[in-house]
């Protein structure tokens, strides 16, 4: 075992930066790849899972290497992510805001690397920055909330008060408002600290005070938080978004849809046109058009969200793609915000 | 045939034994994990100290540990149980910004100064509510603080989605600090000496952490309040009795130990990420207590303390970075197991060792912690 290590960092020594005239299958077998998870963790059932269920697993089936890398604390990613740059790993792949920072400073020690950042934006000419229409999905989960909603009012939680997350809700409320515009609205956050993404016990409370106050739909966007939201919503007989990942099979029934977002086959594409020579820096947004943004549909909840729903949602989705929305001005000022 | 318990038994033969047992425990748990110990451990070993960058990493945690460290057991001398070090540092974290962003254009020969002196007003002010609400109204040190590191942390957040965000980023942080007023890491100093240093961040204020240290023993044994925070510390009673205005020794014990905490950003803000970040004491602050509990709330113990926890930290970085199968829990389990033999187990192995040397049994020292 250790001398396998040491052989293999011996190849890393080796094989810095010369990726100039290999034929496919020899980039595909020279390509070391680095993902960077966000807090707190890989399994996290959300976006950090997303990542590795359809980006990294479907990669180290093609041959490829990746090196995964969960930091403990901030000091760590930088550390971690400038370690995987000296040791010629390519494209380093940041997943989540909070690793952006640490991107950033490796991105300009490390000129001729490639480096890319998921839910931030980075303006170096060696980085790619990858961001999601979140409002757009989140429009829909608003309508499709308000579609079902019996009381009138919908709820809203929140992983962290910061703008990525004021992106998810301003669309929401706006989705609703579409279909409702009298629809009450409840919003709370989990906490001020990165914890807030994985308590699906506080996610609980949270959804029980929402619930009680006579919400029947709450979108969790919030991680590993919504565990807590979807077991409350089963409990109340109500109705819970999941986001990032397919969320839907947590709970059966009671989660009446996932907003996905699909990072992990995000992160796939790219890493095969960087093997394909075809990586450019630069911002890159994905949406509703493509499906990269979507209401997930499956057996464990096609019977909420009945063929009536996800017809009007579709209707409503062509719609926003073909830039016919009458509150689309609106909708972009969710973005725009930021 | 005894003797009487030579100096070296409590300070150092009984803290060996500790950590060794700790490390015969960890050795065990990743042998039952199936991870090749030795090979582990010759990780750990070389990532904390066989190269500059990982002595340098080691140090740099180290820092964030002594000023921890200090910070609790200036507090636990005088009794009192301040838990909110995390708070603290993240309010010193915030003065420190607020000095870096908006600068006056200083040079650091004053500037370090000046952070030095706003980090410790601010990390004080946060542990001035506490201590005044336990001196004057006898609210319990352990509740207020911890829920003063709540308050921290929204007042961070707050203010890093609205009036101190980097425009066009989605992570709540600061904008970067000018250059001018980044802490010289001990890098660029060594360069100035013509010495060439691996990168880390490692900066002056490890220097700082060490005249802490210092000027930490100074107060507690040398000055008068020094010594009056220590009786009040050992018997409230007694020093009523002996005329010590205790509400007085408890605020000002607040103050230094806040202030110290807020010292955390100097090396985590200031010297290392250039921005406030809001996670950027993540857990140092509670660390601490682990620190001074193994460090015997003596400045020296702290140090020494600090620089196993730093090695542990660094060591544990390079383990999870390098062994797959060795993840963050792996590491959060080494670093308890080395807190709980040291800190919690720290006299289990006295009366053995103590039999083993045939000294005097030590019955009048029971007392002496």
């Amino acid at each position: 075992m250790p001398f396998f290590i040491l052989f293999v960092l011996f190849l890393i020594s080796l094989s810095g930066h010369s990726h100039a005239s290999l034929t496919v299958a020899d980039k595909v077998q020279s390509t070391r790849i680095a993902v960077v998870y966000d807090r707190p963790n890989k399994f996290d059932h959300s976006f950090n899972q997303a990542v590795y269920e359809n980006g990294v697993v479907p990669l180290l089936a093609q041959g490829i290497q990746v090196k995964e890398f969960e930091p403990a604390n901030p000091a760590q990613t930088e550390q971690g992510i400038l370690k995987l740059a000296r040791r010629g790993y390519q494209p380093i792949i940041g997943i989540g805001y909070a690793t952006a920072p640490a991107i950033r400073k490796a991105a300009l020690r490390f000129p001729n690397t490639a480096f890319m950042i998921v839910d931030s934006i980075i303006e170096l000419p060696n980085v790619q920055s990858i961001t999601f229409d979140e409002d757009h999905g989140a429009y829909l989960a608003g309508a499709l909330a308000a579609l079902m909603s019996k009381s009138g009012k919908i709820g809203f939680i929140g992983g962290m008060d910061i703008p990525l997350i004021s992106k998810f809700s301003c669309g929401y409320l706006l989705g609703a408002q579409s279909i409702n515009p009298k629809i009450t609205y409840l919003e709370n956050f989990v906490g001020p600290t990165l914890n807030a993404w994985n308590d699906p016990t506080k996610g609980r409370e949270l959804a029980i005070y929402q619930y009680e106050n006579g919400a029947d739909v709450i979108f969790s966007a919030a991680g590993g938080t919504g565990l807590g939201v979807f077991q409350t919503a089963k409990d109340h007989n109500k109705f819970a978004i999941g986001v990032d990942s397919n969320q839907n099979s947590l709970q059966p029934g009671a989660v009446l849809t996932s907003m996905v977002k699909r990072v992990g086959r995000v992160v796939f594409e790219h890493v095969q046109a960087f093997i394909a020579g075809e990586w450019q820096a630069g911002p890159y947004r994905y949406g509703l058009a493509g499906g990269w943004i979507d209401l997930a549909r499956d057996q464990h909840n096609q019977v909420i969200y009945s063929d009536r729903l996800h017809g009007e949602i579709s209707n409503l989705k062509a719609k926003i793609i073909n830039n016919q929305l009458p509150d689309i001005v609106r909708l972009r000022q969710c973005s725009v915000e930021q | 045939m005894s003797k009487a318990i030579p100096w070296w038994f409590n300070s150092l033969l009984l803290p060996l034994a500790n950590v060794g047992l700790a490390f015969v425990a960890c050795a065990i748990v990743l042998w039952l994990m199936g991870i090749d110990v030795l090979f582990a451990t010759h990780v750990m070993i070389d990532g904390a100290l066989g190269s500059g960058e990982g002595v340098g990493y080691t140090l740099y945690y180290a820092t964030n540990f002594i000023f921890a460290g200090l910070a609790v057991a200036l507090a636990w001398q005088a009794g009192l149980f301040n838990i909110g070090a995390e708070g603290q540092a993240l309010i010193g974290g915030l003065g420190i910004s607020i000095v870096c962003l908006y600068w006056v254009p200083l040079p650091m020969i004053l500037l370090f100064p000046l952070t030095i002196l706003v980090s410790a007003l601010f990390g004080a002010l946060w542990a001035f509510i506490p201590g005044w609400l336990n001196a004057y109204r006898g609210s319990h040190i352990v509740i207020t603080t911890i829920m003063f590191n709540l308050i921290a942390s929204s007042l961070i957040v707050y203010l890093l989605v609205g009036p101190l965000k980097e425009s066009g980023q989605m992570a709540a942080v600061s904008t970067t600090f000018p250059q001018q007023t980044w802490l010289p890491s001990i890098e660029n100093m060594a360069s100035y000496f013509g010495v060439t240093l691996q990168s880390s961040p490692l900066n002056i204020s490890f220097i700082w952490a060490l005249l802490c240290c210092l000027g930490t023993y100074f107060y507690l044994w040398h000055t008068r309040v020094g010594f009056e925070t220590r009786v009040v510390g050992l018997n409230l009673q007694g020093a009523k009795f002996a005329g010590i205005a205790q509400r007085r020794i408890i605020i000002i014990t607040m103050l230094l130990s806040g202030a110290l905490a807020g010292f955390i950003g100097l090396n985590e803000v200031q010297g290392s990420s250039h921005q406030l970040q809001v996670e950027f004491v993540s857990g140092y602050g509670f660390t601490g207590i682990a620190i001074a509990l193994m460090g015997r709330n003596h400045p020296l113990g702290i140090l020494i303390a600090s620089l196993l926890f730093g090695a542990l930290y660094q060591g544990g970085a390079e383990l999870a970075f390098n062994i797959d199968s060795v993840g963050n829990d792996v590491i959060i389990l080494i670093q308890a197991l080395v807190v709980l033999f040291c800190g919690a187990l720290e006299l289990m192995l006295k009366p053995s060792l103590i039999n083993l040397f045939r000294f005097n049994s030590p019955k009048t020292e029971a007392g002496n912690a």
